[in-house]
C-alpha cells in the first residue's frame, strides 16, 4: 500500500506519522511543496523578529525524525493528478503512483486586483522564501506598508513592528481583525497599535504600488536618526550561521508621515502605496496579506469536487474514492454550523491530518468538526476567539468591557451552553473556553453567575466539570499522622 | 527579603496615593506587622488623637512571612488607635487577603485622613486607585466583596471591607476580609468607616522572594512537620476547630456564662465542636461541612457551616442557605454561652450576620449578654429594646440583636456602643465584662488566673490573643501550670505576651504556637529575613513592641488603674466547677508583674527598661 | 507503569501550599499566579478543587505546537522545550482543560511538567488532597473519558493522538 500525501505542512506531516502508526508496513511518501524540510508557517514572524532560528520553524525537531519513520520526502510540487490512473505528475516530468491520496497543499495568499503588486519591495509573508526577502528590506527606521490586517496580517505586524520598522498598516474591513474580533475588541487592538506607533488606516482600499516619483528618497541627517536598535545578529548569520556582508548602517526615517523619508537598503527607488481615497504611502517595503486561498488550481480535470477548497465527507474522503484531502486545502466540518468550511487554523489541519490518515488505513473514523479558534499576540495585548463568537438569534451575551485596562470578553450562549467567545487581555486558562464550547457543556446555574460576570470562566468550568460528588459533605480533613 | 521593603501611603483627605521604602532600620527592630506597623503608627499619631477623627491613621500591614510557603504564613493585621478602648488596636486576620498585599508588591498599606465621601481602594500591583464607593455604601461585606468581583471583572481580587456597622460606627465593628475572616477587634473597622473607606481590594501577581530559599523550606518544613504531629495542630483543630476547647474549658469551670454569673454552661454539649459535627435531627445533616485553611496553613482550623434551611432565621431567606464561615469557639461562647443561647444553628445564623454586617462577635455577644442582664434586672424594658424579650437563652432575641446592630438600628443602635457605654448609659456599670471598654473572651479568670492578668494588662483591651496562658494552664503547652494558682503566672504572662507579639509581627499565626514555640518559628524567620533573627532577638523584638505599644497606651491617658477587672469577677465566687469559691485575684499578680516588666508600680515603663530595649 | 497527580479535592482544605510550591520550583519565588497548579474556591459549597494538567493521552498542547517545542517524555509527561517555544500561545486555546498559560515575563508557556518526577505540590500538600501514584489507582480514568469527550474526532480516538 502506498500512501501518498501532497503537502508538508502541519496536515500532511501528522498524516504521515499517523499513517505510520497505524500501518506499520505501509509505503509512505510526503511530497513537499516548497524546497524545504517541513516547518510551520505560524513561526514565520518569530523568525523575522529574531525570536528564532530558521530551524526553529521545522515542524518536527529530531534529527532524521522522517527516516526514522520511513517517511519518504519527495521535491515537488505536483503539477497534475490522474485519479484514473492512480497517479501524479510532478512539476519536473517525473510521475508517482499512489494507492491512496492526501491533498494537504494547503494554501497560498491571495492577489488582491493591485497594480504593482509584481514590484521589487512588494511581498507576501507566506513562505521561508518570503521571509527572507522581508527580512533583507525591513530595516529599522524604514516605512513599510502592511496590507491587510487580518489574523495573518496581525502576527506579521507584530513582527514588523519588533524589528523596528515605520509602519503603517491598511485594512480593507472597518476594524482589526474583522473576521476573529467584533467591534470593541477591534477597535481596542488598533487604539492599543497606534500607541504603540504603528499607524492604523481602516475602511482603505489600496489602489496601487508604485515605484516612488521623482522625489528620490534621501538618507535622512545623521543627527536627527533616532537611537539604532540594539544589535541583533542578522537574519542571514541566524539563518545560515555564517557571516552576512554587514547591511549598510540603516539611515533612520526622520518622522512617519513625511513625503519621502529617506531609507537604505529598499529599492532603489521607493514605492508607494497610493489608496483609493488618494492617499499616499511611502513604503521601502509592502508586506500583503491579504487573505489565502487553497491551492487547489493543479486538481484542475482530476474529478475531485472542489468549492473553493477540496469538498470532503465527514471522514475526510474527497468525491473520488481514495482521495483524501486535509488542512486548510479541505472544506472539513466546522462544529459550531455542522456545515463543512474553511478553517485554516494549525490546529484544524493537525485534527484534519489525524483523521484523514486513520481512514486512509481503514479505521473509520467520522469528524464530528474542528472549532474554529485564534489567539493574536498585538504587540503584546492577547486576543482571543473561540467558535460563535458573533452569537446566534436567541441565544444570550455576556460582556465586560474595560477600556482603561485593555480587557475584553464576550461569551456568546445557546441556552445554558456556550457557543462563541472572545477576549482581549485575558490569558490565563482561556483553553477552558474550547472546552466548554467543544464539549456543549452545559452549564445550569454557573451560566447565570457568567452572565453576571463573565470572567468567571474558569471557575465555572472548573465547578462544572469536577462537580461535587453526590455523597454529601467531607467533613473535616485532616493531615495524617505522620 | 521577605519584605517587599515597600510601603503604600493613601491620603484620603488629599486623595494621593504614594509610594515610600520601607524602613529597614525599624524593620530589624519591629519584624513587621503588629509590630513594625505600630511603630508606624505610635510615630505618626498623637496618642490622644480622636480615634475617629481623620488625624488617626489605620495602617494595613502584613509580615515578612506572609505569602511565604510558612505554615499559616498568611496573615495580616489593621493597626489602629481602638475607637472601643481609646488604645493602640491590632486586629489580626487570616484568608488569603494579606498574602495577596504581599503578592501585589506591599509590606504595609498606611491610610491617613479622611475622604470627603465614600470611597474604595484598588491595590491591583502597582496601580493604586481611590474609587467612588457610592454604590457599595450600605451595603454588606458580602454584598461588597461580590460588587468589587464583578466591577473589576476580576474573581481573584481579594477583597477586606467593613459591613454597615463600621459605616455606622459600631464600636466593635471589624475589618472582612475574604467573606468571613476578619481584623475582628477593638472596633477597626469603624475606624475605616470614618475616614469614608469602605474596602480595600488587591490583587497581586508579583513575587515573594526569601533570604535563603534552601534553609527557609527546609526551616518550614520542619515546622510543618511540627505541626502535623502535634495531637492539637494535627488533629484537634483540623477536626474540631478551635470550638475544640468548649467542652474543655466549660469543664475547666473557666466558662464565663451568661455574663460572667456563672463559669459553666450547662449547655455547652450543645453548641460544642461534638454538636456542629453531628448529624442534625432537622434535616440528617452536620451544621460542619467542612473544615478550611487560611492561606498557607497546613492545620486548616476554620469552620464551614451551613444552616438548616428550615430553621426560623433563614426559613425564607436562601440567600443564607449556602456554606459561609461557622463558628469559632470564641464566637461559640459570646453568641452562646455569654447570652446563655444553646440553640446551635441560631448562633450560626448570628456568625454569619457578624460577617455579614461586620461585627466582632466576641464584642457583641458579650454586649448583648449584658444587656439581657440589665433586662432581667428590670434596669430596661422591651420598651427600650423595641419590644425584644432580652431574656438569658432566648435565641430570637439574640437573632433579633444581631440584625438590629448590624444594620446599626433601634436597640442595635445602643448595643452597637458596646456594653462598657451600654451599662454606663444605664447606671450600671459593673455589669460590663471588659477590660479598657473591651469584652474579655471565652476564659474565665477566676478558672484560668493566668487569663485575669492577661486581661488586665493587654495592651489593646481584654483579650486571649495577648497572651494564651490556657495553653499552659489548661492544655500544658508549652508545661502545665496550674490554672487556679497565681504563683508564677506573671512571669508566665510577660513570656507569652512577648513571644506572641514577635509571632504577631512575622506573618505567621498565634495558633501554630499550641506546637511551635520560638525554636521552630525563630529558623524560619532567620531564613526568610535579612539580619540574623535567633529565637533571643525574637523575644527582645516581642517585649520591645509590648512595651512600645505601652507606652503609646500611657501617653493617650490610660494608667495602672485600667489594668483592672470587672468587679464581678474579684468579688463573685464562681459557683461551680473546679474554681468554686474562688475569685480572680489579679492584683497579687500585678505588682509582680510590673516588677518583671521594668515597669514602675503605676505601670510606666522605666528609663532603664526603655534603654535596655532601645525603644 | 506511568505515575500521575492524582487530585481528591475531597481532601483539599485551600490552604494554597501547592501554589507556592509549585511557583517556588519553577519560578524561585512564591508567587501563585505563576503557579502550574491553582485551587479554585467555590466558597458556598464548601468545596476547594486544585486542579493542573493531566498529561493527557490526547496531548492537544503537543499536537497544536508549530514547532514542536512540546513533547512528551519517557514518563509520559507533557513537557515545554523553552529553547523551542516561540510564544504562539496557539496550545492555550488548543488545550480544552486550560491549563497551559502564557507567561508574559518570559514569552512562553507554562505548564505542569510533574518536575520532572518528583511533583513539588503533592510533596507540599499537607492532607494528600494531591498525591503522585501509579495511574491505574487514580480517578485518571475519569479525566480520560471526559478528554474523549472533547475529541474532535470519534468517541473512541482523539485527533491529537500522538502518532
Amino acid at each position: 500500500m502506498h500512501h501518498v500525501i501532497l503537502g508538508a505542512g502541519p496536515a500532511g506531516v501528522t498524516a504521515a506519522e499517523t499513517l505510520r502508526k497505524h500501518a506499520p508496513d505501509a509505503q509512505i511518501t510526503l511530497v513537499s511543496g516548497e524546497p524545504e524540510p517541513p516547518y510551520s508557517r505560524m513561526a514565520i514572524p518569530y523568525l523575522l523578529e529574531g525570536k528564532i532560528g530558521e530551524a526553529g520553524t521545522h515542524l518536527r525537531q529530531t534529527d532524521g525524525h522522517y527516516d526514522a519513520k520511513r517517511i519518504a520526502y519527495k521535491q515537488g510540487p505536483v503539477s497534475k493528478v490522474d485519479t484514473s490512473a492512480k497517479a501524479l505528475t510532478l512539476n519536473d516530468g517525473s510521475t508517482l503512483a499512489y494507492d491512496k491520496l492526501l491533498i494537504a497543499t494547503g494554501a497560498t495568499p491571495v492577489r488582491p486586483p493591485v497594480s504593482g503588486l509584481d514590484l521589487p519591495g512588494v511581498h507576501t509573508c507566506w513562505t521561508l522564501d518570503d521571509a527572507r526577502h522581508i527580512a533583507e528590506l525591513a530595516k529599522p527606521g524604514v516605512p513599510v506598508v502592511l496590507v491587510g490586517a487580518g489574523f495573518i496580517g496581525c502576527i506579521i505586524l507584530e513582527a514588523l513592528a519588533k524589528m523596528g520598522v515605520k509602519l503603517t498598516v491598511v485594512e480593507m474591513g472597518d476594524r482589526m481583525v474583522p473576521r476573529m474580533l467584533d467591534e470593541v475588541a477591534g477597535n481596542m487592538l488598533r487604539r492599543w497599535c497606534e500607541e504603540k506607533g504603528v499607524k492604523v488606516v481602516t475602511g482603505a482600499v489600496v489602489e496601487s504600488i508604485s515605484p516612488a516619483g521623482g522625489a528620490q528618497p534621501k538618507p535622512a541627517p545623521e543627527a536627527a536618526a533616532p537611537t539604532p536598535e540594539p544589535k541583533r545578529p542578522g537574519f542571514f548569520a541566524r539563518l545560515f550561521g555564517a557571516k552576512s556582508e554587514t547591511a549598510p548602517a540603516p539611515a533612520q526615517a526622520t518622522g512617519f508621515a513625511e513625503e519621502a523619508p529617506g531609507f537604505a537598503g529598499a529599492p532603489e527607488n521607493g514605492l508607494t502605496v497610493t489608496l483609493k481615497d488618494g492617499q499616499k504611502l511611502p513604503a521601502a517595503l509592502v508586506v500583503v496579506a491579504a487573505g489565502v486561498k487553497s491551492n487547489i488550481g493543479f486538481l484542475d480535470g482530476s474529478g475531485i469536487d472542489t468549492g473553493r477548497g477540496v469538498k470532503v465527507d465527514a471522514f475526510h474522503e474527497t468525491s473520488i474514492k481514495d482521495v483524501y484531502a486535509a488542512g486548510d486545502v479541505a472544506e472539513g466540518i466546522n462544529l459550531s454550523t455542522g456545515h463543512n468550511d474553511m478553517l485554516a487554523i494549525q490546529p484544524v489541519a493537525v485534527e484534519h491530518g489525524y483523521i484523514a490518515a486513520l481512514n486512509m488505513c481503514g479505521v473509520a473514523t467520522r469528524h464530528r468538526g474542528s472549532l474554529n479558534m485564534n489567539v493574536l499576540d498585538t504587540l503584546g495585548l492577547i486576543s482571543s476567539s473561540f467558535g460563535t463568537w458573533e452569537g446566534v438569534e436567541g441565544g444570550s451575551r455576556a460582556t465586560m468591557v474595560d477600556e482603561k485596562a485593555n480587557r475584553y470578553i464576550r461569551l456568546e450562549f445557546d441556552g445554558d451552553r456556550l457557543i462563541g467567545a472572545q477576549c482581549v487581555g485575558l490569558t490565563d486558562h482561556i483553553g477552558m473556553l474550547r472546552g466548554m464550547i467543544q464539549t456543549h457543556l452545559p452549564l445550569g446555574k454557573w451560566k447565570d453567575k457568567l452572565m453576571e460576570s463573565p470572567a468567571r470562566i474558569p471557575e465555572a468550568y472548573v465547578a462544572v466539570v469536577q462537580s461535587a460528588p453526590q455523597v454529601g459533605p467531607t467533613g473535616p480533613k485532616v493531615a495524617l499522622p505522620a | 527579603m521577605g519584605w517587599t521593603g515597600k510601603i503604600l501611603r493613601i491620603d484620603l483627605s488629599k486623595g494621593t496615593v504614594k509610594t515610600e521604602p520601607l524602613n529597614m532600620d525599624w524593620a530589624d527592630k519591629y519584624l513587621g506587622q503588629r509590630g513594625l506597623a505600630s511603630k508606624y503608627l505610635v510615630e505618626e499619631i498623637d496618642p490622644k488623637t480622636d480615634p475617629l477623627g481623620p488625624d488617626n491613621k489605620v495602617i494595613f500591614a502584613t509580615g515578612p512571612l506572609t505569602g511565604t510557603c510558612a505554615s499559616t504564613g498568611g496573615r495580616y493585621s489593621v493597626i489602629t488607635k481602638g475607637p472601643l478602648t481609646g488604645a493602640i488596636a491590632c486586629s489580626n486576620s487570616g484568608g488569603y487577603f494579606g498574602a495577596e498585599m504581599k503578592f501585589a508588591g506591599w509590606d504595609m498599606v498606611i491610610v491617613e485622613g479622611a475622604a470627603a465621601k465614600p470611597v474604595y481602594l484598588t491595590i491591583f500591583d502597582d496601580d493604586v486607585q481611590i474609587r467612588d464607593a457610592g454604590d457599595i455604601w450600605g451595603k454588606s461585606v458580602w454584598e461588597t466583596d461580590k460588587w468589587i468581583k464583578a466591577a473589576h471583572q476580576d474573581p481573584m481580587i481579594h477583597v477586606a471591607t467593613i459591613g454597615v456597622s463600621g459605616e455606622n460606627a459600631v464600636l466593635y465593628s471589624c475589618v472582612v476580609n475574604d467573606l468571613h475572616r476578619a481584623a475582628g477587634r477593638s472596633g477597626v473597622g469603624a475606624v475605616l468607616g470614618s475616614k469614608n473607606l469602605k474596602a480595600v481590594a488587591i490583587r497581586g501577581t508579583g513575587g515573594v522572594s526569601v533570604k535563603d530559599p534552601k534553609e527557609f523550606l527546609k526551616a518550614t518544613k520542619a515546622g510543618k512537620k511540627v505541626l502535623k504531629d502535634n495531637a492539637v495542630t494535627g488533629q484537634g483543630l483540623p477536626t474540631y476547630g478551635t470550638q475544640v476547647l468548649m467542652n474543655v474549658i466549660n469543664e475547666a469551670g473557666a466558662m464565663p456564662t451568661r455574663n460572667g454569673r456563672d463559669v459553666q454552661f450547662e449547655s455547652a454539649g450543645d453548641i460544642s465542636a461534638e454538636a456542629m459535627a453531628e448529624p442534625r435531627r432537622s434535616d440528617g445533616h452536620p451544621n460542619l461541612l467542612t473544615n478550611q485553611a487560611c492561606f498557607g496553613c497546613t492545620i486548616a482550623c476554620g469552620r464551614i457551616s451551613k444552616i438548616d434551611e428550615t430553621h426560623y432565621t433563614v426559613q425564607n431567606k436562601p440567600e443564607y442557605w449556602h456554606a459561609s464561615g461557622g463558628l469559632e469557639y470564641e464566637a461559640a461562647w459570646a453568641l452562646g454561652s455569654a447570652t446563655g443561647v444553646k440553640d446551635l444553628e441560631a448562633l450560626t445564623y448570628a456568625n454569619f450576620i457578624c460577617n455579614e454586617q461586620g461585627l466582632d462577635p466576641i464584642s457583641f455577644g458579650a454586649t448583648v449578654g449584658a444587656a439581657m442582664e440589665l433586662y432581667e434586672d428590670g434596669v430596661i424594658t422591651s420598651e427600650t429594646t423595641g419590644g425584644i424579650e432580652l431574656k438569658f437563652g432566648s435565641a430570637e432575641a439574640l437573632t433579633r440583636c444581631v440584625e438590629l446592630t448590624g444594620k446599626a438600628e433601634g436597640f442595635g443602635k445602643e448595643l452597637g456602643m458596646g456594653s462598657a457605654r451600654l451599662t454606663a448609659k444605664y447606671g450600671r456599670p459593673e455589669l460590663s465584662m471588659t477590660v479598657k471598654s473591651q469584652e474579655f473572651p471565652a476564659y474565665d479568670p477566676r478558672g484560668i488566673q493566668g487569663m485575669g492578668l492577661t486581661y488586665a494588662t493587654s495592651n489593646r483591651g481584654a483579650c486571649h490573643l495577648r497572651s494564651y496562658t490556657v495553653a499552659s494552664e489548661i492544655l500544658g503547652i508549652p508545661e502545665k501550670t496550674d490554672p487556679l494558682a497565681t504563683e508564677g503566672k506573671a512571669g508566665l504572662v510577660k513570656a507569652f505576651q512577648d513571644a506572641t507579639a514577635a509571632v504577631d509581627s512575622s506573618g505567621l499565626c498565634v495558633f501554630t504556637t499550641f506546637a511551635w514555640t520560638l525554636e521552630d518559628i525563630a529558623p524560619q524567620v532567620d531564613a526568610a529575613c535579612k539580619g540574623d533573627w535567633s529565637v533571643e532577638k525574637m523575644l527582645e523584638v516581642g517585649e520591645r513592641i509590648w512595651n512600645m505599644e505601652r507606652i503609646f497606651n500611657n501617653k493617650a491617658g490610660f494608667t495602672a488603674k485600667d489594668d483592672r477587672l470587672p468587679e464581678r469577677l474579684m468579688k463573685d465566687a464562681a459557683k461551680t466547677g473546679p474554681a468554686k469559691g474562688l475569685v480572680a485575684t489579679v492584683d497579687k499578680m500585678l505588682p509582680e508583674y510590673y516588677d518583671l516588666r521594668g515597669w514602675t508600680s503605676e505601670g510606666v515603663p522605666t528609663n532603664e527598661t526603655l534603654e535596655r530595649l532601645a525603644v | 507503569m506511568l505515575k500521575a497527580l492524582v487530585i481528591d479535592p475531597g481532601k483539599c482544605t485551600g490552604c494554597k501550599q501547592c501554589e507556592m510550591a509549585c511557583s517556588l520550583e519553577n519560578e524561585g519565588v512564591f508567587n501563585p499566579s505563576k503557579s502550574r497548579i491553582r485551587v479554585f474556591d467555590f466558597h458556598e459549597d464548601a468545596r476547594f478543587v486544585p486542579y493542573t494538567c493531566t498529561q493527557c493521552d490526547e496531548a492537544w498542547c503537543q499536537q497544536a505546537c508549530p514547532v514542536n517545542a512540546i513533547t512528551t517524555d519517557a514518563m509520559g509527561v507533557k513537557v515545554v522545550h523553552d529553547n523551542l517555544c516561540v510564544g504562539c500561545k496557539v496550545c492555550t486555546i488548543a488545550c480544552p482543560f486550560g491549563t497551559v498559560n502564557y507567561n508574559a515575563s518570559t514569552g512562553k508557556v507554562i505548564k505542569c511538567d510533574l518536575c520532572g518526577g518528583e511533583p513539588a505540590c503533592a510533596d507540599a500538600c499537607p492532607t494528600d488532597a494531591i498525591t503522585y501514584r501509579d495511574v491505574e489507582q487514580s480517578g485518571y480514568d475519569k479525566m480520560k473519558v471526559w478528554a474523549t469527550r472533547t475529541s474532535a474526532g470519534t468517541e473512541s480516538h482523539g485527533p491529537n493522538t500522538p502518532a
